[in-house]
């Protein structure tokens, strides 16, 4: 017979998995807005955005309701990573609400001629998502270490795109307001990478009971 | 000691809980390859371990896996059992308890127990701290007074109980009587205390005031204690050991036994889900 507790815990934990997936596709979808100028998806996003709110309040829940039955050992670490992991992925929702937001000021506006990697950039965001909630439902803590370097390639690309934008602000007024929107939307893509990594640093805890977080510093 | 016999004992592995220096190698307790025996049942299997002086130990483990066995043997209560057959050796201080010349009453006072259910004798307040005292030749007067309340101070049970110190011990609660049955231990100021299950029959409130005073009196004695209460035992242990059916599976820092135990039966235990 299947303990009442495990039930929650497994509860929790598809809580989460759902929550993920909302995360990545309204991700995907402010991606998509921007890149390709849809403004249709990006309003969506804004849907999104409320749905990850209220699931990170239904996990926090979830979870002190677990915290009250004092689990030990690995159902500790799933709690208390849950709460976390629920946190980021809300942020995240918030990041792609962001990017919606200007790709929809954006899409009014006609394109900047200008050559920038954001195509590139926001694949990469996206995939460092999605592979840091795949090592989470996979269980693979060796997938999540090998993630995290992959986010100084995403705050490389930041600051060359950010550079760019910039220079081509000096070049002339008419850009400043479509350029500024771009900043805004790459700093988001940047952020959404961040939030992945500590997805990934905190499937590492989960999985070997081990704090990696910080350890560049 | 040699290092030989060192590096047969077990240590806590992991990170000190306590947060003070922990002796890096000498345990004050140290047991070798015990075995026990009740008749033909095997019930303590080569069990080595080293636990550290002023810190407090945890035995934990299902019914019937060794802990209160194991403890007992630490003040050589096992002595009064038929048919007990202990091999092996352990060590107080460097010292083999179950040496032929050892005064296993010297030895009681040296290591002194609580149980899990209040034994209070049907005496005084003031007559029950007194007791073991009196036997070691102190005379009532001053010197008796201020013993009586020291123990009752370091047990947290002066306050309530010092304008009553002439009535039955019997008329305290439940939690009273197991903080008296501690000041009572701690009279004749032994170096390390047993305690099997001291809170059990508790309830929250007496058992947080029991919780306290063992963190108090670590800074005094030496605490070994059995709890069924894995929670308490993360609360109130620097290192945790881990029994299975007469065999020690983990012993490690109590931080590391509740969030990341070594051994998969360990983590189904402390997880609940055992067996």
């Amino acid at each position: 017979m299947e303990h009442h507790f495990d039930q929650e815990l497994k509860a929790l934990k598809d809580r989460l998995l759902t929550m993920a997936s909302h995360a990545e596709t309204a991700v995907n979808r402010a991606v998509d807005a921007l890149v390709n100028r849809n403004l249709e998806l990006a309003l969506q996003v804004r849907v999104d955005d409320e749905v990850l709110d209220q699931f990170e309040i239904e996990i926090d829940e979830l979870a002190i309701n677990l915290l009250s039955k004092a689990p030990l050992a690995s159902d500790l670490r799933l709690v208390t990573m849950a709460m976390k992991l629920s946190q980021n992925l809300e942020r995240v929702g918030d990041e792609a609400a962001k990017i919606a937001k200007r790709a929809r000021d954006l899409s009014k506006e006609p394109p900047l001629k200008l050559n920038l990697e954001i195509p590139r950039m926001s694949s990469l965001a996206l995939g460092l998502l999605k592979s840091s909630l795949d090592a989470f439902v996979n269980r693979d803590s060796v997938a999540a270490r090998a993630l995290i370097p992959r986010d100084k390639e995403i705050n490389a690309m930041h600051k060359q795109i950010q550079s760019q934008l910039i220079a081509h602000m000096k070049e002339s007024p008419d850009n400043i307001a479509r350029s500024l929107n771009l900043l805004v939307a790459v700093k988001s893509l940047e952020r959404i990478a961040d939030h992945a990594k500590n997805i990934a640093e905190e499937v590492v805890f989960l999985y070997d009971a081990e704090d990696i977080r910080h350890a560049e510093k | 000691m040699s290092d030989t016999v060192l590096q047969k004992i077990e240590m806590p592995s992991g990170e000190p809980a306590s947060g003070k220096a922990t002796p890096a190698a000498t345990p004050f307790i140290e047991v070798e390859k015990l075995n026990l025996h009740y008749g033909a049942a095997h019930a303590l299997k080569d069990i080595s371990l080293g636990m550290k002086e002023r810190v407090v130990t945890a035995f934990i483990g299902p019914s019937g896996c060794g802990k209160s066995t194991l403890l007992r043997c630490l003040n050589r209560m096992n002595d009064l059992i038929d048919g007990v057959r202990i091999g092996g050796s352990m060590r107080i201080g460097g010292h083999d308890i179950y040496a032929k010349d050892v005064d296993v009453i010297e030895l009681r006072k040296r290591v002194g127990m609580v149980f899990q259910k209040s034994n209070p004798f049907p005496k005084s307040i003031y007559d029950n701290v007194a007791y073991g005292l009196r036997i070691q030749g102190m005379k009532s007067g001053g010197e008796l007074d201020a013993a009586v309340e020291q123990s009752l101070q370091s047990a947290a049970l002066w306050d309530e109980v010092k304008d009553r110190l002439h009535t039955s011990a019997l008329g305290l609660s439940g939690g009273q009587q197991q903080r008296l049955c501690i000041a009572r231990a701690i009279a004749v100021k032994p170096e390390i205390i047993l305690m099997d299950e001291p809170a059990s029959a508790l309830d929250p409130i007496a058992t947080s005031r029991i919780e306290d005073l063992i963190l108090e009196l670590k800074k005094d004695f030496t605490i070994v204690i059995v709890t069924h209460n894995m929670q308490q035992a993360a609360r109130i242990s620097d290192d945790t050991a881990f029994f299975y059916l007469g065999e020690l599976i983990e012993f490690a820092s109590t931080k590391k036994i509740f969030t990341n135990p070594t051994n998969k039966r360990t983590e189904d235990y402390v997880t609940g889900r055992f067996g």
